[in-house]
């Protein structure tokens, strides 16, 4: 048996000093231009997972107050906060900010800053990419939002249903600021993807089998493969959907000869993957922080392994059961609805691995942990309403009911944000250096705690009275209005919970105690250097023996061998500015490739970007052609330097 | 240590809460459309499932949140002192019980749960498809921001109230002249949507008279808030002679009447390009059909009373009441507008 505290005695623990020539050799390789050029040009996975985070957190705040907005106009029958269009426009704007502006890029965020750490390794695989696709993702965000510049913001709901969003019902260029800004916010989201698929793949630590991966890492890998095979679904609805805007096209008028319901498969083949895209992340941050506070391993590896992988694989058959009122052939939908109630048994084996671990664990109650147990019991209620909806003749009732709302909302809003506060509370000690206040930290989970279950338990209730989703206002008689009080009421508690997590972090810079390098007793390997980590994450590469590294009694450190595959592997041999590559499965070094310097074309091919999308926009030729030879201009100036510093 | 406890209150929080939801469903006022409340043959086929799934739910989340509870509340001394030692490691017996439990707790048992709730989810699927053998057909068209309804059998046509005999399966075919709208009556079915270009089926049988207020469940554009309607279901008999008051034209009124002046001023203005009265030259087809506007409970799709003070209101400014309709303001006396509220309200 193995004991945390033995663990503190072992050779090469967290924090060890660095020999000082190796030091000033790391810092020169990895030093970066200060100021604003630092800025522009970081291309350090740290920096760029930070930047996504904190990016992901405004756009956060800003659907946030659109929500209370919303809350406001219905705390009562017929008021007159908001008029309609002003009404419709937020919660199309609150839906597409919270799907594609704050969930995907905050856990790409976390990703982003967690996967080569706690992969042992120095960067992502490709670390320019890692650069582009963050400011592709703030391209995008900045370009939806300028639409309300324009007085012209997106209305036709987060999903944008054709023919209301096709040029008849919606002239104008809000809906051409909703689908251009979904295509582009897509290459952000899988450029993204594909470096965390070849990140996981290629970088990990000697002796990381495939076996050995942390289950955040599994998670992240699940995500990215779903990514790169969902994505290309909405892309695709959302040009055809310009197309038809634009050019007249017809794919989606029935007139013409198209298929509304095209759009609906296109658009819900990945919007069903695209639930469990964001879910997968943060189930995962929960299965990483349940153990360390349970102060033993995971319980169940292999099964919550396998449950992340069958969700990536039986989420793609369950997209109709957002279609379960348009009339399809009754027993197709019923195909749809068995494999709906299929895909609850992935997430079941999940919480009886949490249970089993908590079960013998002795659980510290910090604030994480606190954040995994909500997560747990909103989970399970989203979970179970989940699979009430899927039963495909209940289902017509409720769908498109305040009764759905609830269902997504603590879903999406409990089981994923919840888990991201938990993770805030968790590695921001390491990304900063400093511990969050404990008592802040309790005050705001139990304020969005019961917050939380305030605004979204009596929406069930709501939508079983008949009251349907997206109604900008309702009539007085029908018994809604206490309960869309109560509702309204619980929202800004929530908002308040979110805020008190705001001061939390903005006190820790100044009072916050030093975090050290492992102050949770955590198993993964970014706990095994400072907070923050160095420029180069490891000065030597650690080699791992087990799932939990930091729990072995020894964290051996390799040294480096004199052939390609072992010289960079350090520390003697690892001061260049290089990073080990290791085979796929087993994780063997290879071969060491270059870590490409600081560069402008990343940001560059984003601003070109940013141009091409504005010009598609106003459908003006030559803005899109400047946008286009910009984005290509920087792609070879991009590819030239890595090749020379190779 | 309080770790026990808390996590005993925050099982307990929802477990409130679905008492909480059973007492406000026994709280709703008569109006309220609650499915839970059903008054035809396919919303209690619904509200009996959802009591089922309910009950399932209800009885797995005691027993899981039960489970964390406990979990979490076992060793009351280890925890919240981050000293001492911990084990990390799991004994082998542990790992063969982790192994159990995974296997039992999230595969075996859920997998009975769903195969049962599969079987009941096809089950009432095909239950539903069943066709009586004479339906009375209705002929529903969504439209921004009202519902067209006419009856194929005997002709009639009318807006945003649906008359229907209790007793007998109503088949409702549905279709949309613009975008998709979704057909909601929650007492008395599941919904199913409006969709250009095709034509769905919704079937229900009403049991008892009454007024049952349906809404548009699709969102639908500026005014998806206010596109509701209403189905009347009555006696066989008051609904027969309902269908036989509307099979001819409403008379004319009497020449020099205030509602002769109404009918006179309604055709001569705008009103007879957008909307239609049987037996008139009024043909229009982008509002309701008004042909017996006087004897609906509601203006506007169950915007407002159907109050010859509210009538005034919308036919003086409709956006202000609805706004973003296609109703636009109509400048009239109000002279006028008192007769042609008058002959309105006379339509049967």
């Amino acid at each position: 048996m193995t004991t945390i505290d033995e663990r503190d005695d072992r050779p090469g623990s967290p924090g060890e000093v660095l020999d000082p020539q190796l030091e000033a050799d790391l810092e020169e390789a990895f030093s970066e231009p200060p100021g604003i050029i630092g800025f522009i040009t970081t291309v350090d996975h740290k920096r760029v997972g930070m930047r996504y985070i904190v990016t992901a957190f405004v756009f956060f705040f800003i659907a946030g107050i659109e929500a209370l907005v919303m809350r406001t106009q219905l705390a009562q029958p017929e008021a007159e906060v908001v008029g309609a269009s002003a009404y419709n426009s937020l919660f199309t704007m609150h839906g597409t900010t919270m799907i594609f502006l704050f969930n995907t890029p905050v856990l790409a965020g976390f990703a982003n800053y967690l996967l080569p750490l706690q992969l042992g390794a120095r960067d992502m695989a490709f670390p320019r990419l890692n650069a582009f696709s963050y400011w592709v993702f703030l391209g995008s965000g900045v370009f939806m939002y300028s639409s309300f510049l324009f007085g012209a913001v997106p209305d036709g709901g987060w999903f944008a249903y054709v023919p209301l969003t096709g040029s008849t019902y919606s002239p104008g260029l809000a809906l051409d600021f909703w689908a251009l800004g979904v295509i582009f916010v897509g290459i952000s989201t899988t450029v993204g993807a594909i470096n965390f698929i070849v990140t996981i793949f290629k970088q990990r630590a000697p002796g990381m089998t495939a076996n050995r991966m942390p289950i955040f890492v599994w998670s992240v890998l699940a995500m990215a493969v779903m990514v790169i095979f969902a994505v290309p679904a909405v892309t695709l609805s959302a040009a055809l959907l310009e197309a038809d805007r634009l050019g007249g096209t017809g794919f989606f008028v029935p007139e013409a000869g198209g298929s509304t319901l095209l759009y609906q498969h296109l658009f819900w083949f990945w919007g069903h993957p695209e639930v469990y895209i964001l879910l997968l992340p943060a189930v995962g941050m929960m299965s990483t922080i349940i153990p360390v506070f349970a102060r033993r391993r995971l319980a169940g590896y292999v099964w919550v392994v396998s449950a992340l992988v069958g969700i990536a694989f039986i989420s793609f058959g369950v997209w109709v059961h957002h279609m379960f009122a348009t009339g399809m052939p009754p027993m197709a939908m019923a195909l749809f609805s068995a494999v709906s109630l299929v895909v609850v048994l992935p997430s079941g084996i999940q919480f009886f691995a949490w249970i089993a671990t908590m079960w013998d664990g002795h659980i510290r109650w910090s604030t994480p942990m606190l954040f995994s147990v909500g997560f747990l019991i909103i989970f399970l209620i989203g979970g179970l309403t989940g699979a009430m909806v899927a039963v495909l003749p209940f289902d017509t009732q409720v769908t498109d009911s305040y009764f759905i709302v609830a269902h997504f909302h603590y879903v999406l809003n409990g089981a994923v944000v919840f888990p991201i506060f938990g993770a805030l509370y968790f590695w921001l000690p390491k990304m900063t250096g400093r511990m969050l206040s404990e008592r802040l930290g309790k005050a705001s989970f139990w304020t969005m705690a019961i917050g939380f279950n305030l605004t979204f338990f009596p929406m069930h209730v709501l939508g079983l009275m008949g009251m349907p989703r997206r109604v900008y206002t309702y009539q007085d008689g029908y018994g809604w209005g206490t309960l869309n009080l109560a509702v309204t009421i619980g929202g800004f508690l929530f908002g308040l919970g979110t805020l008190l997590t705001v001061i939390a972090i903005w006190r820790s810079r100044r009072h916050g105690a030093p975090a050290g390098p492992d102050p949770w007793g955590a198993a993964t390997l970014e706990w095994s250097t400072t907070s923050p980590p160095p420029d180069w994450n490891f000065a030597a590469t650690p080699v791992v023996t087990s799932r939990d590294p930091m729990w072995e009694p020894v964290l051996e450190e390799a040294v480096s061998g004199d052939d390609d595959a072992t010289a960079m592997l350090g520390p003697e041999g690892a001061e260049a500015r290089r990073m080990v590559v290791t085979t796929g499965v087993a994780a063997v070094p290879e071969t060491s490739s270059p870590i490409p310097d600081e560069s402008y074309a990343p940001f560059v091919a984003g601003v070109g970007l940013t141009v091409l999308f504005a010009g598609l926009l106003v459908w003006t030729g030559v803005v899109a052609v400047i946008g286009v030879v910009v984005v290509l201009a920087a792609i070879v100036r991009w590819t030239w330097r890595t090749e020379e510093a190779g | 240590m309080t770790g026990g406890r808390r996590s005993r209150v925050r099982g307990a929080a929802p477990v409130v809460g679905l008492v909480a939801l059973v007492v406000v469903l026994a709280a709703c006022t008569d109006d309220t459309p609650n499915a839970l409340d059903p008054q035809g043959d396919d919303a209690k086929v619904l509200a009996d499932t959802w009591w089922y799934l309910f009950a399932v739910a209800t009885a797995v989340f005691v027993i899981v949140a039960g489970l964390i509870g406990v979990a979490l509340g076992r060793r009351r001394g280890g925890a919240d002192e981050s000293d001492g030692p911990t084990t990390i490691e799991p004994a082998r017996t542990t790992a063969r019980r982790d192994h159990a439990v995974i296997a039992v707790g999230g595969v075996a048992v859920p997998a009975v749960i769903l195969a049962i709730t599969g079987v009941i989810a096809v089950g009432v699927t095909a239950a539903r498809l069943e066709e009586g053998p004479d339906p009375l057909v209705v002929h529903v068209t969504g439209r921004d921001w009202f519902w067209d309804v006419s009856y194929p059998e005997s002709g009639v046509v009318t807006a945003n109230e649906i008359h229907v005999p209790v007793g007998r399966q109503v088949r409702v075919e549905l279709d949309s002249a613009d975008v998709i709208h979704s057909f909601w009556v929650p007492q008395l079915a599941g919904k199913v949507d409006l969709i250009p270009g095709q034509t769905n089926t919704l079937r229900f049988t009403a049991d008892a008279p009454g007024t049952y207020r349906g809404q548009c469940a699709e969102y639908c554009g500026i005014q998806h808030a206010h596109m509701a309607f209403h189905v009347v279901a009555q006696t066989p008999e008051d609904f027969a002679a309902w269908l036989e008051a509307r099979r001819s034209p409403p008379p004319a009124p009497p020449p020099g009447s205030p509602e002769a002046r109404g009918r006179e001023a309604f055709l001569g203005l705008s009103c007879a390009g957008c909307h239609r009265i049987a037996g008139t030259t009024a043909d229009g087809e982008v509002g309701p059909d008004l042909s017996d506007v006087g004897s609906r409970s509601f203006l506007g799709a169950g915007t407002l009373p159907n109050t010859p003070a509210n009538l005034a209101d919308w036919m003086r400014d409709a956006q202000a009441i609805k706004p973003g309709s296609n109703m636009p303001p109509i400048d009239m006396t109000d002279e006028q507008v008192a007769s042609v509220v008058a002959y309105l309200e006379s339509l049967p």
